[in-house]
């Protein structure tokens, strides 16, 4: 990342030479503009390393009891364990140092939040696409349900989904998805009927193309900008709605054990004062949903062509 | 305007039989509620009696069709765990919740509102940035995470509120409201401020990019050549015209208040449908289940539908539309 | 007849109304004078841009930011509405200077009853009662030729036509009984039948009631059947002032030369309609000296320095010293 002062174009200035920047570039230089967006994808792409590196740089593994000492329980941020180490935020009930937990949590609750993001898309564009390539009563069908299940809020279908399905990660998964697949849908139906109509796609038809072609290589990858901004939102939400499910103890198992459920485990120290149990994992769900939406904002501005100047 | 009702009426029947079909179908194909509710020590009689008081033994389409019968006369079937009927339960806990989300929304209007006025009013101002930071944070921040520090700050660390249940309660229209005491209060206020927060940034949203954009258009700028004072385009020209689509969207959002009030239900302890469902949901307690949804899903139609109604009433150009066709 | 009223209504003297932009320093208005007297009407021409319409905004003090009224004298009945407070100018607007607006599908809230929009107005300016009000709204109504005032009252602006609607404006800015009205391009978003009875009536109502009337507008054919004197505006200045008919006739200004041979006219007809070359220049980057210089086809080295307004035939003012005295002279 190089650190350069953007220089203020100002709006006046005659002639403005084209210089020739590619696309790639351009956006980026577009995107930078706001310092808080940057900031944004900074915390973003933190998130990801620490989810990632999360067994290499945790001081324990959590999960591992051997390695719990259960006379460090409830221990106080920066107090020190019984072998010596120290707790920078504290341990929980358990005694399990909550840091590594943090790190262990954000992984799993991106995982999911990522997961269910990356497939309702997949779902949402194919119906989007189908509904506006085909129009007519496929169309009507589709968007029949999409309004029908964008009437209702998003916690109501998640718990629908859960009473109907059961607890599992694969389950919260599913629901995520059927929770979230109609934005998707209604994006990218909008985007594609506008470009249904441009020229090159009736070239694409003009040359026989089967339908699956002119779909997928040819509207999919113009409908992706307003794709790629809802789908960076959705993904937040979809992090949210797995917390609130599982701080709810109706969404992951204790297996698994995300932001959410960090949470809901420190939620009855909280009335004793032990604040930290809820509070840290609190802290980084909040980082992490921040800083999509920060991004996501800002991916709104840049990749919105009405704006562009 | 009567054809219109009764289509939005078939509708709402037909969207609702769906729901149940989805709903029954769902709920009771998965676990068996047998397990749950009848100890594992008894004998085979006991299970077999029991499993034929609660309807299990028929096979799944007539169980629903014994639903169905029943439920269209009211009967939603009988709480495994309560052993009362779930219709009963649930409408028994209806009014906590209402009462919270109203109180809930009552906030974040009348906070909300003001703030968005002023942040669109004076957009650049310090405020006004301020006010729109709020904004950002609390679409960011998680309900339930906010519920927590909540209850840190002002009961535990500053003791200024309760954290848990309801309070003291007083009979009014033969229902339990708790806002006619100062316990009362103090008991709802915490709950309220959590669930109003998430509508509080939205009503600031639209409310300032309403006024924003009815501030730039020819009649204001006409009503101040009239004479008229600030205050009076403000409050009356403008608001008038961005209050239309705010009322609409906060009408629509009651019922996702009165879904979302499942969180801070949870977290306040607070009695209602709410927490509730999420017991029945770990004790897969099906009637209560499906009466919960049933019955969320009937206020969402409902209230869609009556705000289909007022929107029209609200805006002259719609009105007259209807009354033409 | 003009002389015989005395004192004028309105005095506007090198008035300046800057915008500070981000691009930089925006003069809309730069220098404008003209004189408004009673029940007299004063065209204010230009194209988009000239400025015609931020000289009517500064006059009521409607100026938004980032735009400011920075130098010169608005005097209205000898008052200085440039130094005058925001209350002071509240006082005014809609009672003794009225404004109407261009788009009447904009003007009027949409959601308010036309009563409503109506009774406002007065009761902003004068302790009345309702009933008060309702009564003379329904007489302004039926001034400016709305059939069944009394209905129409209770109507919402949706419910009329555009035509009937700006008659709604004009009767709202009737209502006080102005001294001054500026009507800023009022009739250009109408049927051409429709505008022209509104200016018809426009012109009865201001002999009638001896209302000092400020039209700006594009259109020259509107200004040559309404107007008793004609501004020209030209990039925030005024480049030609005189009575209607002798500046339309005999042109001064290569500028207002440019602009009547750019409309189509019966009396020339089959001649080719000449355009004024180039663009209206940016107003952020003025050319130096006279800023029609780069368009026009007299210009020369003296041209680059500021032209001064100047009376060049008696009652003729122009901003421009190559003017095109033979025709006049010829006349």
């Amino acid at each position: 990342m190089t650190v350069t002062t953007p220089d203020r174009i100002e709006p006046a200035a005659p002639a403005a030479e084209p210089a020739v920047v590619s696309p790639l570039r351009r956006f980026w230089i577009e995107f930078r503009e706001n310092k808080v967006a940057v900031a944004g994808l900074a915390g973003c792409i933190l998130i990801v390393t620490l989810a990632i590196l999360a067994p290499l740089i945790s001081p324990q593994d959590p999960y591992d009891l051997m390695q719990l000492d259960i006379m460090d329980g409830r221990l106080e941020p920066g107090a020190q364990g019984m072998a010596g180490q120290t707790y920078w935020l504290g341990t929980d009930d358990q005694g399990r140092d909550m840091l590594s937990g943090i790190l262990y949590g954000i992984r799993i609750s991106l995982a999911v939040g990522v997961a269910s993001g990356v497939l309702a898309m997949m779902l949402g564009a194919s119906m989007g696409l189908l509904a506006a390539y085909f129009g007519g009563r496929v169309d009507t069908l589709i968007m029949r349900i999409v309004d029908l299940q964008l009437s209702f809020p998003a916690i109501l279908l998640a718990l629908i989904m859960v009473a109907v399905l059961g607890q599992g990660i694969d389950k919260i998964i599913i629901a995520l998805v059927a929770v979230q697949w109609a934005y998707y849908a209604r994006t990218i139906r909008g985007t594609a009927l506008v470009e249904r109509r441009k020229e090159y796609i009736e070239a694409a038809r003009c040359l026989a193309l089967g339908d699956a072609r002119v779909v997928f290589r040819h509207l999919l990858p113009n409908c992706l900008p307003p794709l790629i901004v809802v789908g960076t939102v959705q993904v937040a939400h979809a992090i949210a709605l797995e917390a609130t499910l599982s701080f709810l103890g109706i969404g992951l198992p204790i297996t698994e054990p995300s932001l959410g459920l960090l949470i809901a485990n420190g939620f009855e120290y909280m009335l004793s004062g032990k604040y930290w149990i809820s509070f840290f994992p609190g802290l980084a769900l909040l980082l992490t949903i921040v800083s999509i939406n920060l991004v996501g904002d800002q991916l709104r501005d840049v990749l919105n062509p009405r704006l562009r100047k | 305007m009567t054809v219109f009702l009764i289509r939005r009426l078939m509708q709402a029947v037909v969207v609702l039989f769906v729901m149940s079909l989805i709903v029954f179908i769902g709920v009771y194909a998965i676990g068996n509620p047998i397990d749950i509710l009848i100890s594992p020590e008894a004998d085979q009689i006991e299970r077999e009696r029991a499993i034929e008081a609660l309807g299990l033994h028929l096979p799944m389409w007539e169980q629903y069709l014994v639903f169905l019968q029943r439920a269209v006369t009211g009967d939603l079937g009988r709480s495994f765990a309560f052993s009362t009927p779930a219709l009963e339960l649930i409408v028994e806990r209806m009014p906590a919740t209402l009462e919270l989300a109203i109180a809930a929304m009552g906030i974040s209007i009348l906070v909300g509102i003001p703030l968005g006025m002023w942040a669109g009013f004076r957009p650049e101002s310090l405020a006004g940035r301020a006010i729109m930071a709020g904004s950002i944070l609390g679409f960011s921040l998680p309900t339930f995470w906010v519920g927590l520090m909540l209850i840190m700050v002002f009961a535990v660390h500053l003791g200024w509120l309760p954290s848990t249940g309801r309070g003291e309660t007083v009979e009014f229209l033969g229902l339990q409201v708790s806002i006619f005491t100062l316990d009362g209060w103090s008991h709802l206020l915490l709950p309220a401020f959590n669930l109003a927060l998430f509508k509080m940034a939205l009503v600031i949203r639209l409310t300032r990019a309403g006024m924003r954009e009815n501030l730039l258009m020819d009649y204001v700028k006409f009503a101040r050549a009239k004479g008229l004072s600030t205050g009076r385009v403000i409050f009356v020209h403008v608001m008038k015209n961005i209050m239309i689509p705010v009322v609409t969207i906060l009408g629509l959002e009651l019922g996702s208040v009165i879904a979302f009030a499942v969180v801070t239900e949870t977290i306040f302890a607070w009695p209602g449908m709410g927490k509730l469902i999420i017991d029945s949901i770990n004790q897969l307690d099906r009637p209560v289940i499906v009466a919960y949804l049933l019955i969320t899903v009937s206020m969402f139609i409902i209230i869609n539908l009556v705000v289909d109604i007022l929107y029209s009433v609200l805006d002259p150009r719609v009105r007259l539309k209807e009354m033409k066709s | 007849m003009t002389a015989a009223n005395g004192a004028p209504t309105l005095v506007v003297d090198g008035l300046q109304t800057h915008f500070h932009t981000r691009a930089g320093l925006l003069k809309a208005v730069d220098g404008v004078s003209f004189t408004v007297e009673k029940g007299r009407i004063l065209g204010l021409v230009g194209e988009s841009g000239s400025g015609k319409s931020v000289t009517g905004f500064s006059i009521i003090g409607l100026v938004d930011p980032p735009g400011r009224v920075v130098g010169g004298r608005i005097l209205f009945n000898g008052e200085d509405l440039a130094q005058a407070s925001e209350s002071r100018l509240r006082d005014l607007r809609g009672n003794r200077i009225a404004m109407i607006f261009q788009d009447p599908m904009m003007t009027l809230n949409p959601v308010l009853r036309i009563d409503t929009q109506m009774v406002e107005a007065l009761q902003a300016h004068q302790k009345m009662d309702r009933a008060t009000a309702l009564a003379r709204a329904r007489d302004a109504l039926g001034q400016v030729g709305i059939p069944s005032p009394d209905e129409r009252l209770k109507s919402y602006p949706h419910q009329f036509s555009g035509g009937m609607r700006q008659r709604v404006a004009i009767a709202i800015a009737l209502l006080n009984r102005p001294d001054v009205i500026i009507a800023d391009e009022p009739t250009t978003a109408l049927d051409v039948t429709i505008q022209a009875q509104i200016l018809f009536e426009a012109q009865k109502l201001c002999r009638e009631v001896g209302t000092a009337l400020i039209w700006i507008t594009h259109d020259l054919s509107v200004v040559a059947g309404l107007a008793d004197e004609i501004c020209v505006m030209y990039a925030g200045k005024v480049v030609e002032q005189g009575a209607v008919d002798r500046v339309l006739d005999h042109p001064l200004h290569p500028y207002t030369r440019g602009l009547i041979g750019s409309v189509p006219s019966r009396n020339r007809r089959g001649q080719p309609l000449t355009q004024i070359p180039g663009m209206a220049p940016s107003p952020l980057a003025l050319p130096a000296g006279c800023s029609f210089r780069p368009r026009c086809p007299r210009a020369d080295e003296g041209c680059k320095v500021p032209p001064p307004m100047a009376e060049l035939a008696p009652g003729r003012y122009a901003r421009c010293i190559h003017p095109h005295l033979e025709e006049a002279a010829a006349a």
